[in-house]
């Protein structure tokens, strides 16, 4: 019993009489299924990747393009869609300020796994131009686990690209593994994640 | 077509898998065509299937309540009603579907039911934009039915039958016995209805992408999401079938059902990739404007000449 009461959340952002209504699970890890049926998942997943864009910052102008006619991500099976619980890929565009922070966790964890997320220009690996700012994170991969950095303040659209196709090279190469990792370092991201947001009024796990 | 019940099942069961593979098909088609029309390359015509995988294979799935579960099982039961009850291939064994004396009623019903499912389940999930989606199916779904039914009740009329298969069965014998030639209001009047029914552009206003991020299914996932997108398939192409029978003289064997439902279906992407976005109430004033005049029209003149 106490045992089982450790694993359950503290959920101690939120009042005593709204407890009750949120989810106090931890995400669970899990397991690939046999090799050969694996294999063929991974080759269905990583041809239709589903983008969550999230438009944290100014890398964000440079999905838009990938939609037109010049650059058309559609022909790689991306596609965008409006909402995280459908989406399979979190983009996030650009620098990140403490309180889109927030909202990203919460993004990110409404999202169904296997989930990966690709993290756009300089100020995601450590800052960028704003590594001195009181109001944005340096380093994207303490809060979230990150798969694909593409550089470049901005990177171009044709990097973008190419950063979408070394994520389908890893993803059926069974490298990426973004959703168990994060269940298995649930607390060392949420200890970080709570240092950066400090009014924190919401669930300890967002599903 | 005298045989066991275990026979009717594999054929059902066959004409199914067919019929839901050709309908996704069409739409990776038909994204095709659209991604032309605006000079890109587009998605390959098999993304849809490639979807459908991914969203099944996904590992995790969390519920909001039992209307919820319901919801994609009342839509997908709603699709499979509505094909089954539609000949697709006309006196084929497999293909032949089921058939008795009042199945255009009870396939009219099936097209409303699917609907009314997902509304339930969509309106469980609790997010604003299902509810809004909703309220803009149902309420364009009661505009388009009117030239719609108008028109069945012409077509019935016309031929004195509500079994599918009798109406297809007195539109052989050549190009001109379709109803396409021999009823052409009330074929116009259903072409237009179809428009509103298949929901791409300009009726596209339940999935309006820029207004309401994606509609109904907005919390659907997983495999909810999967089993809505076979749906898809499955339901298109049961209007399609419903269509090819009832105005285009049915299909004799399977290559005539794969011209004829491209064909129908054509119709549809072409208007879509040509048209911009109605508004809710533009949408609904249409269908109740010179569609219904059409279908009322259609009535007169098969009941009076």
């Amino acid at each position: 019993m106490e045992n089982k009461d450790k694993m359950k959340l503290a959920n101690d952002g939120l009042p005593e009489h709204e407890k009750p209504l949120f989810c106090d699970a931890r995400p669970q890890t899990y397991k690939p299924l046999g090799k050969y049926v694996e294999k063929f998942l991974n080759w269905a997943r990583a041809n239709s990747l589903w983008i969550l864009g999230y438009g944290t910052g100014c890398g964000a102008i440079e999905l838009r393009p990938l939609m037109t006619a010049r650059f058309d991500m559609f022909r790689w099976g991306l596609a965008p869609r409006p909402t995280p619980r459908q989406a399979g890929v979190f983009v996030i565009g650009g620098y990140m300020s403490v309180k889109t922070l927030k909202r990203v966790i919460r993004s990110y964890e409404q999202m169904q796994g296997p989930k990966f997320v690709i993290a756009l220009g300089s100020c995601t690996i450590n800052g960028g131009m704003y590594w001195d700012s009181y109001n944005t994170i340096n380093r994207l991969d303490h809060y979230l686990p990150v798969d694909i950095y593409i550089t470049g303040c901005m990177p171009r659209p044709e990097a973008l690209i190419a950063g979408f196709n070394k994520l389908k090279a890893m993803i059926k190469a069974q490298q990426t593994d973004g959703q168990n990792e994060y269940a298995r370092n649930f607390d060392w991201y949420k200890a970080n994640q709570k240092k950066i947001v400090k009014d924190w009024n919401m669930p300890d796990y967002n599903w | 077509m005298e045989h066991g019940l275990l026979i009717s099942i594999i054929y059902a069961f066959i004409s199914l898998s067919v019929a839901t593979i050709w309908g996704l098909l069409l739409g990776g088609i038909m994204m095709k065509v659209v991604a032309r029309a605006h000079g890109r390359f587009g998605p390959p015509f098999w993304q849809p299937i490639i979807d459908i995988i991914k969203n099944n294979a996904r590992r995790t799935s969390i519920s909001h309540g039992i209307m919820y579960f319901l919801g994609p099982v009342f839509r997908i039961a709603g699709g499979m009603g509505t094909f089954l009850f539609i000949p697709f291939i006309y006196g084929s064994m497999v293909f032949g579907n089921f058939s008795f004396a009042g199945d255009l009623f009870l396939v009219m019903y099936f097209i409303f039911f699917g609907q009314l499912g997902m509304a339930l389940g969509a309106g469980e999930s609790g997010h604003p934009y299902s509810a809004i989606g909703v309220a803009r199916g149902l309420s364009q779904m009661t505009a388009f039915e009117l030239p719609f039914a108008l028109s069945i009740i012409s077509i019935v009329i016309q031929y004195g039958t509500l079994n599918i298969t009798s109406i297809v069965a007195a539109q052989q014998g050549g190009i001109l016995h379709w109803t396409l030639f021999t009823n052409p209001l009330a074929t116009i009047a259903a072409l237009i209805a179809l428009q509103g029914m298949n929901m791409h552009n300009p009726f596209s206003i339940v999935i309006a992408p820029q207004e309401i991020p994606i509609g109904p299914p907005t919390e659907y996932h997983s495999n909810f999401l999967g089993l809505l997108q076979t749906n898809r398939g499955l339901f298109n192409i049961a209007k399609l079938a419903l269509f090819m029978n009832l105005y285009f003289g049915g299909a004799t064997n399977l290559f005539s059902m794969l011209i004829k439902t491209f064909g129908i279906y054509m119709i549809t992407v072409i208007v879509g990739a040509s048209f911009p976005r109605f508004r809710t109430e533009q949408s609904i004033r249409f269908f109740l404007g010179v569609p219904t005049v059409i279908g009322i029209l259609a009535v007169l003149v098969t009941g009076y000449f």
